[in-house]
């Protein structure tokens, strides 16, 4: 807990580059294509978890900002690209992406977040249905037909362009845990943190509620965003029904509360979990049969571990030989006091 | 998914298709914002408004169910649309099976669904109201349940349009301009009566009027020597049973896929939020408030920008008038 903030960085800078010297030694691509699904969830789930477990108000919505990160990569294809053969580096692109999403984040947030938690959540859900409704209208993009993003073959030094995309989503996971790490340390966090806990007694206590949440839904929606800006290079064609599908919303949500929302580890664990059995699971199985193990998977692990995989951990840590014996002997003196 | 512009005059017999329909089609260019048509006439006009209208009153019977739980349970179900399509499906096989009317089949699962919502509300109080958790972890235990459901019919059923026949399906009632498909006058009256006979139950009896103090004073209605819990399971089980007959409603007057729910949940969270929490005549008023727009919308400027204009609703609503329309 006391590592700072740069020494962490390398640390993850050091094991990503390790992680990306182990995939090239195996020699197949493959490889980065299912990891690249993997890192885009950890970001998904760290971003979801910004607002999501720190603060404590729920995003159904994490599709809809993913594709408009998407769908604005699209947009600057057609725009600059097709025309000029002028090709926009993706890490451009994906901050561009962040913007769009965290000023619609920023919107949404300041429509709803006035209200009532619940609000926030609905307009969520709602804001994916109608963005797709533009998107599927927008010609210009693909409409409902989707759009065609032609991504080259080789770049250099790196060689294949999925590594390329990989090594980048890998920076973009790294950047999302550290921030996430950074908010949990700061007083923001803490404020964040006290919404969560009780936002009447944190807004009596002078906590700025309404600036804490637009700030988190901003960070939250832009991380997603960012996320998403790669993805028509990744896909090579992009379409609205997908793209908008509700399978980001319940994976980046399910990541989270399976790995435990209260710390970056969390949709950490949740995403590398999560998203590695359905890379699995999809190629073994099906890819309706491994959704259908997230949903059943997040269901039984809200019911039973509220905390998730970090909260199980810690409770097991903490039961230490010694606690035992404590218990026993509080439970001796006074019976049916300890639950 | 969103891109098929299967909306309330999706692919029928031709004698089943309206005037109206046919216009629809004419107007409906592909690709939306070019081909937006500003054709203005009286009778497409009018005929607009009434098969909103009518549209409105299938909209409320399907936000009854949410108004009971949202709006007076303060539950946020999101599955809600997922128990709806639930009930279309098993109006589809009865109906495919044994040429029972979608109405009455629904009628008899009724029962079934107020279990099945007892059960679930069950769960959710002991997993998460009594936590007090039920703010972040039930919402997602609402959209696991939606999720859930969807998946397993995508399973089952794959995701081709089912519908389900019945005499009153593909006739129409003609009367001076006006075309008034059966399918969608029926579902709407039905759905009245289920309204009128819901707010009866509210305000007459004495487990309605139970529900209606639950969401005001749960100690107050303890010192009275009623159970808070078993009233709101009560309430949340009569509010998934709405489900079942909305869902007899929705495979009435469209064909249904699994997915189909998810451009209901705007609607219904439009219509409930407008209408004023809980408030059945409220939800009936914005329920064809909504209708008419909608239909509007999609005669002028093509289906396929409908699903958009809910969500316009629920933002004006809540940037405007957050209590609705006829709030408490």
């Amino acid at each position: 807990m006391t590592v700072r903030t740069p020494v962490f960085l390398l640390v993850w800078l050091v094991i990503s580059a390790a992680v990306f010297a182990g995939s090239l030694a195996l020699g197949n691509d493959y490889i980065f294509f299912a990891g690249y699904v993997v890192l885009q969830y950890v970001v998904l789930g760290t971003a979801w978890n910004i607002l999501g477990g720190y603060c404590g108000y729920v995003n159904f919505g994490s599709a809809a900002f993913f594709a408009l990160g998407a769908y604005s990569s699209v947009a600057i294809y057609k725009l600059i690209t097709e025309n000029d053969f002028y090709r926009m580096p993706i890490p451009v692109l994906m901050l561009i992406g962040g913007l769009v999403s965290g000023v619609v984040g920023f919107g949404m947030g300041y429509l709803t977040l006035r209200l009532r938690g619940a609000f926030f959540a609905i307009a969520t859900l709602a804001l994916a249905v109608v963005l797709q409704t533009l998107v599927v209208n927008w010609d210009f993009v693909g409409g409902s037909r989707g759009a065609y993003i032609i991504r080259p073959e080789q770049i250099e030094p790196i060689g294949n362009y999925i590594r390329y995309l990989f090594l980048l989503m890998m920076v973009l996971a790294v950047a999302g845990i550290t921030i996430a790490r950074l908010i949990e340390h700061s007083r923001l966090g803490y404020g964040f943190a006290s919404i969560r806990d009780d936002e009447l007694a944190a807004e009596a206590a002078g906590v700025p509620t309404l600036r804490l949440k637009l700030i988190a839904t901003t960070i939250s929606g832009a991380l997603m965003g960012m996320a998403g800006a790669p993805f028509p290079y990744y896909i090579g064609y992009l379409q609205p029904s997908s793209t908008f599908g509700l399978d980001y919303a319940v994976n980046s949500i399910a990541m989270p509360l399976i790995g435990g929302t209260t710390s970056w580890v969390g949709p950490l664990i949740g995403a590398l979990l999560l998203g590695s059995l359905q890379q699995i699971a999809t190629v073994t199985i099906s890819s309706a049969v491994n959704l259908l193990i997230v949903g059943c998977l997040l269901v039984i692990f809200v019911i039973i571990a509220p905390n998730g995989i970090v909260g199980l951990v810690h409770t097991y840590l903490q039961r230490k030989p010694e606690d035992f014996v404590g218990r026993r002997r509080v439970e001796a003196e006074m019976p049916g006091r300890v639950p | 998914m969103g891109g098929k512009s299967a909306h309330y005059y999706p692919r029928r017999p031709a004698k089943a298709q309206s005037f109206l329909a046919k216009t629809k089609a004419l107007l409906h260019t592909p690709g939306g914002l070019s081909g937006c048509l500003m054709i203005f006439s009286l009778d497409l006009l009018i005929n607009a408004v009434v098969s909103g209208i009518l549209i409105g009153g299938f909209y409320a019977a399907v936000t009854s169910g949410v108004s009971l739980s949202f709006g007076i349970l303060d539950i946020v179900n999101i599955a809600h649309p997922a128990f709806i399509i639930l009930g279309s499906y098993i109006a589809y096989i009865v109906n495919a099976n044994l040429g029972i009317d979608p109405i009455l089949t629904s009628i008899a699962v009724m029962p079934a669904f107020y279990v099945l919502g007892s059960g679930i509300y069950q769960v959710y109080y002991v997993s998460f109201e009594k936590r007090g958790q039920e703010s972040l972890r039930g919402l997602a235990f609402f959209f696991g349940l939606l999720f859930i459901t969807e998946v397993t019919l995508v399973l089952y059923f794959g995701v081709d349009y089912r519908y389900v026949e019945a005499s009153y399906i593909g006739a129409a009632w003609h009367f001076a301009m006006l075309d008034i498909p059966f399918r969608i006058l029926v579902p709407c009256l039905v759905s009245l009566l289920l309204i009128a006979a819901l707010q009866i139950f509210l305000t007459r009896t004495f487990v309605g009027r139970a529900i209606m103090a639950v969401a005001q004073d749960q100690l107050a209605l303890r010192l009275m020597a009623v159970d808070p819990i078993k009233i709101k399971r009560i309430a949340f089980g009569i509010s998934i049973a709405t489900a079942s007959l909305a869902g007899a409603f929705l495979i009435i007057i469209q064909p249904v896929e699994p997915s189909v729910g998810r451009e209901y949940i705007g609607r219904i969270f439009a219509i409930c939020v407008l209408g004023g929490m809980g408030s059945l005549p409220g939800t009936v008023i914005a329920a064809m408030l909504l209708g008419i727009v909608e239909s509007l919308t999609s005669t002028f400027y093509g289906p396929s920008w409908a699903p958009a204009v809910s969500f316009g609703f629920l933002l004006l609503t809540l940037a405007v008038r957050p209590a609705g329309l006829l709030g408490r």
